[in-house]
């Protein structure tokens, strides 16, 4: 459980950054928080020559609330996230999917950003990024340039990043006031991988929804937005049956099964997850 | 009078050494040491066809690489099979390195020695080992089928085959009013202390001897082993177990491969060498437990009393077997519990398969067991309609009945005979504590909310402290310090505390002036290990018999300098007074120097032990014939049996109606270990051993595949309860104390960890009002049996519509 030989690189800009990674390609992993990357290089399930150590980089800790948006630089850490007062009152939906992201010591390492651009499926950040609609804003010698999430993500641990690019930043998205969240999730221990998960967004105007989707964590390949409006549109909120987004919810992901749980149960799960999420939502966490 | 610090919940001395980062593992070690890593077999089952090492020289740092081919004649040949039984009549242990065939994945073929642990490993990668893989048996079914055999010449995978009965079980269930058959399963999990094994090794090339630690459970056994394997005199050999960070019976087995590999390329490239293991290698290549299949038919009265008891067992025991069938053994024995059944016969096999070897992890075969006959008593229950509890306590051997000789051999060759306990008194303490009778309200108004609970029992005996001996050193110096040595280890438990507090009263010291080593063959070669719950009985009453060794002669020669009759004598504190004349007195530390006659003043305090000094009598030799210099001295304590301890816990659970999520609302214990010597540590080792208990039953599991690779060999997939998964515990205790032992203690190392998938079994079918006869559960597993119970129950209305 040692890692095999590599060329620590610690660039002091973007700029540094993003010329070493020009010159090792797919030779070379970008570390930040390192809590997904350094234990696949003790088992040597990865051995790239070059590690771009980026938490020397100045201005990428920074947390900053604009009118639209939440932008969060690639290194702040996911308990500096959870702790920041404007994001929370700003998007409520970060802290409660952030709390569910691992234990107190993972989250003081781990980077937000880097758990998007690390794509795992079972993440909880993932889905965050999509239902808010965020931007990866990526870098390289090439400049900067903005990705939906939609766009971002193309399978497990796969994404539309090119191998000389780092993510400097995310901006989710704010809803619309009046929008109301939930983040709910069902693991083996506290703080594990989940077995199913989902954010949801419930949109009301009017005293009625206007808007409700879900996103989800761990049963789908990549997070994507399961849109069920329709199911529910001009229902005051609280009186709805979320009964009946079970079979869209059921037609929409596509779980698998593991050593933990079969895909019958995480799909039935996720089933019961997505109306707890949304009668949650309904009853509180008003945006 | 001294207060008594026996039965005292002093805070253990050994945490702020602990906690704070300043315990002293076997990393810690040997910093400059040479590091070892080991290539393992990738393959479950395969004959090893070549090995190219050519590409591994390459890495800068490489000192050795050594295969089979490089061992001599002595380290060449199968590791030792600790305790051959006569049922065992196929044992089969691993090589130190493997030969021309590999039975399990992690099992060791290269070693490499280096400048460190990552050349090490640089240099392991390099090296390429041919394989040509064979068919695998992984699972029990599997074995006990033997479509295919992980031994050739033991075709039936059968290691051993072992039947004890008492009574005759066949005519009792032909005239029993009640039968029934109950098919369970229990599956694999492992001990996972957090420190990993680890051997460092020095060779003095002067001196020709060699200093070695292991992280194990047997400083003295190793040492053993070692000497044996390495040609080397036990006068040259010292080993010595530093901190360790859990054991929980992994540790017992020995020597494991890397154990003698260690020492003996420590002696070959005259360096010091060290091992430590990764959690991959852990699993891997370490040891699992607890996965058996049985069956057992009951035949009961109309009251639920048991007439006949068969229980069939099929027991995984890995790919080899050097500690032999203890487990299995104890499963058989210890499946009894609190009860007296009219008859008893238990059959097992114990099998081969192409996975990771088994030997005894907290529990011991003992949770198995317990789950046999715990579920055995719920289905009785279930079947007559009658409280469980009413059913246990028709079964249970009374206190009148104590001593009660079952009429089997328990794991020490010895008879199955409980010593003491009163089984009647501890499951009322445990009604009161869990609320039995009241549940019923409880669980109506849970319905009402829409909520399922269940409540769940488990009732276990558990013989502890078992032989042959251990023994104690105490030595007073001058400075009135007093130093205890006993030769079995410490992996936490909080020896250095408790074996102090019997010093302290045995010897009428304070437990501060106390200080305790264990594991180190330096200071008392003669040990056997920590396991089987047995340190504090048997380490407790050795250092107990040692210290009154040393009471004896301290008063003696207190009496000489006093001019008083030993018998007027008494020690409070370190000092020795006439009692009723208290100033006439002597401290402990000038009878130290007065039992040391010198030639040679060293300081003041020596100065009254030399020649000129009066002290003596001119007309007698310095030191009597027959005595010894030195107030120091050693105890054994070697008892004919084990004793036997006993504990029954209760659990309330809820489990969700739709995700079929497992919460424990609450856990009750009662626990009887007779006296306890120290509180505190009792509960510590109780709730430790609980949450293990509630790991087994509910997240730990080792997922092999088909081709017997692991699929979960690290933490993230290797379901360790966290903090926020153990429940809080309630305790209440009993102490009945043992006749057997001075101290009338028993052990309560295991206990927390015996019953817990029997008691929540227990729970979840309570909730659930269908049967659980497997564990461990987890949330999916209860998911689909409730959709198979849902599915048969719509077929059987459909088929009954169709009639």
């Amino acid at each position: 459980m040692k890692p095999a030989p590599f060329v620590h690189h610690e660039p002091r800009s973007v700029e540094e950054a993003v010329a070493t990674l020009a010159e090792v390609g797919h030779d070379g992993k970008v570390l930040a928080g390192g809590q997904s990357l350094i234990p696949v290089l003790n088992m040597r399930l990865a051995s790239p020559n070059h590690l771009v150590d980026i938490n020397r980089l100045p201005g990428c800790d920074r947390v900053e609330v604009g009118d639209d948006h939440v932008r969060v630089g690639a290194l702040v850490r996911h308990a500096q996230l959870l702790a920041d007062a404007r994001a929370a009152s700003a998007l409520p939906l970060l802290g409660q999917a952030l709390a569910c992201v691992a234990h107190p010591a993972i989250r003081n390492r781990g980077t937000t950003v880097g758990s998007i651009a690390h794509a795992d499926a079972a993440g909880e950040m993932p889905s965050v990024a999509v239902l808010t609609g965020a931007v990866i804003e990526a870098a390289s010698v090439r400049g900067t340039r903005e990705i939906a999430a939609t766009d971002f993500f193309e399978g497990p641990l796969e994404t539309t990043l090119e191998a000389d690019e780092v993510v400097v930043a995310v901006r989710f998205g704010r809803f619309p006031t009046g929008t109301r969240t939930a983040f709910l999730e069902a693991a083996r221990r506290h703080g594990d991988y989940a077995m199913a998960g989902v954010a949801v967004a419930l949109g009301v105007t009017d005293g009625v929804v206007s808007d409700a989707r879900a996103s989800f964590v761990s049963v789908t390949p990549v997070p994507d937005i399961l849109d069920l409006t329709e199911a529910v549109r001009g229902r005051e909120p609280g009186t709805v049956d979320w009964s009946t987004v079970a079979d869209a919810v059921a037609a929409h992901v596509d779980p698998e099964a593991d050593i933990h749980a079969s895909a019958d149960y995480r799909r039935a799960l996720v089933i019961e997850l997505t109306q707890r999420a949304f009668a949650a939502a309904a009853q509180e966490g008003v945006a | 009078m001294t207060t008594r610090s026996i039965g005292h919940s002093v805070q253990r001395r050994e945490d702020p050494r602990l906690v704070t980062g300043n315990g002293r593992y076997l990393d810690d070690l040997g910093r400059d040491a040479l590091a070892a890593a080991f290539v393992r077999s990738p393959h479950a089952h395969a004959t090893i066809t070549g090995i190219d090492i050519t590409d591994a020289w390459e890495v800068d740092g490489v000192e050795a690489i050594y295969t089979f081919e490089d061992l001599d004649e002595l380290m060449a040949r199968p590791l030792p099979v600790l305790i051959p039984h006569p049922a065992l009549t196929h044992p089969r242990t691993c090589l130190a390195l493997a030969d021309t065939e590999v039975n399990h994945v992690g099992e060791p073929v290269v070693m490499v020695v280096a400048r460190d642990r990552y050349v090490a490993e640089d240099a392991a990668a390099r090296i390429v080992v041919s394989y040509e893989t064979k068919p695998v048996v992984v699972g029990v079914a599997a074995a006990r089928e033997a479509a295919l055999a992980v031994h050739d010449d033991v075709p039936d995978n059968v290691a051993a085959h072992l039947i004890q009965e008492v009574g005759d079980v066949d005519a009792a269930l032909a005239c029993s009013p009640h039968r029934l058959t109950i098919p369970l399963t229990i599956e694999r999990s492992a001990c996972m202390p957090m420190e990993g094994k680890g051997v460092y090794a020095v060779w003095d090339r002067d001196d020709a001897s060699m200093r070695m630690w292991s992280s194990t459970q047997t400083s003295t056994g190793v040492r053993a082993a070692v000497a044996a394997r390495l040609g080397i005199p036990l006068a040259r050999i010292q080993c010595m177990a530093p901190d360790v960070g859990g054991g929980f019976g992994v540790k017992i087995n020995h020597p494991w491969p890397e154990e003698l590999l260690v020492p003996w390329a420590a002696r070959a490239l005259g360096r010091p060498v060290k091992w430590a293991e990764d959690r991959r290698e852990h699993f891997v290549s370490s040891a699992h437990e607890r996965q058996q299949l049985q069956e057992v038919e009951v035949g009961f009265d109309d009251d639920g009393r048991i007439l006949a008891l068969d229980v069939k067992v099929w027991h995984d025991n890995g790919a080899y077997t050097p500690y032999g069938i203890i487990v299995p053994i104890i499963t058989a024995t210890q499946l009894l519990g609190p009860y007296k059944p009219g008859t008893y016969r238990c059959e097992f096999w114990s099998l081969y398969t192409n996975t990771v070897i088994v030997t005894p992890y907290r529990g011991a075969g003992r949770p198995q067991g317990v789950f046999a006959m715990e579920r055995t008593m719920d289905a009785i229950a279930a079947f007559l309609g009658k409280d469980r509890t009413e059913v246990r306590s028709t079964n249970f051997i009374l206190p009148q009945d104590m001593p009660y000789d079952h009429g089997l051999m328990f794991q020490d060759g010895r008879p199955l005979k409980y010593d003491s306990g009163d089984f009647p008194a501890s499951l009322a303490k445990l009604k009161a504590l869990v609320g039995w009778d009241d549940f019923a309200a409880y669980r109506e108004q849970a319905e009402a909310e829409g909520r399922k609970v269940g409540l769940g029992i488990g009732c276990y005996v558990e013989g502890t402290g078992v032989g042959p001996y251990e023994g104690g050193h105490v030595h007073v110096e001058t400075s009135g310090q007093v130093f205890v040595a006993t030769g079995l280890t410490s992996q936490g438990q909080g020896h250095e505390t408790a074996f102090a507090q019997i010093v302290a009263d045995e010897l009428g010291v304070r437990f501060e002036d106390v200080h305790v080593t264990t594991g180190d063959t330096r200071r008392m070669p003669y040990a056997v290990g920590t396991f089987a719950s047995r340190a504090a009985v048997m380490s407790g009453n050795a250092v107990a018999a040692a210290a009154k060794v040393v009471r004896e002669k301290a008063l003696r020669i207190a009496a000489d300098a006093l001019e008083a009759n030993p018998d007027d004598l008494e020690i409070e504190d370190g000092v020795i007074s006439v009692k009723g004349a208290p100033d006439t007195q002597i401290s402990l530390s000038t009878v130290a120097v007065l039992s040391n006659p010198l030639r040679y003043a060293f300081d003041d305090a020596a100065k009254a032990a030399t020649q000129f000094a009066g002290t003596f009598d001119p007309d007698k030799p310095p030191v009597a014939e027959g005595d010894e210099p030195g107030l120091e001295g050693k105890g054994f304590y070697s008892p004919t049996q084990a004793t036997f301890a006993n504990g029954m816990h209760a659990a309330i659970v809820e489990t969700d109606p739709v995700t079929a999520e497992i919460r424990i609302l609450r856990y009750c214990v009662v626990h009887d270990c007779g006296v306890m010597i120290n509180p505190l540590i009792v509960e510590g080792q109780v709730h430790g051993g609980v949450a293990q208990g509630v790991g087994g039953a509910l997240y730990e599991r080792m997922a092999y595949d088909e081709s017997g690779q692991l699929l979960n060999a690290s933490f993230m997939d290797f379901l360790v309860p966290y903090a926020s998964e153990v429940p809080f515990i309630e305790t209440d205790h009993l102490e009945t104390p043992s006749p057997l032992n001075p101290l009338g203690i028993k052990g309560a190392g295991e206990a927390g960890t015996i019953p817990v998938s029997a008691v929540l079994a227990s729970a979840i079918e309570d909730a659930e009002g269908f049967p659980i006869l497997s564990m461990p559960i987890s949330p999916s597993e209860l998911w689909e049996l409730r959709r198979q119970r849902a599915s048969a129950a719509a077929h059987s209305a459909t088929t009954e519509g169709d009639r």
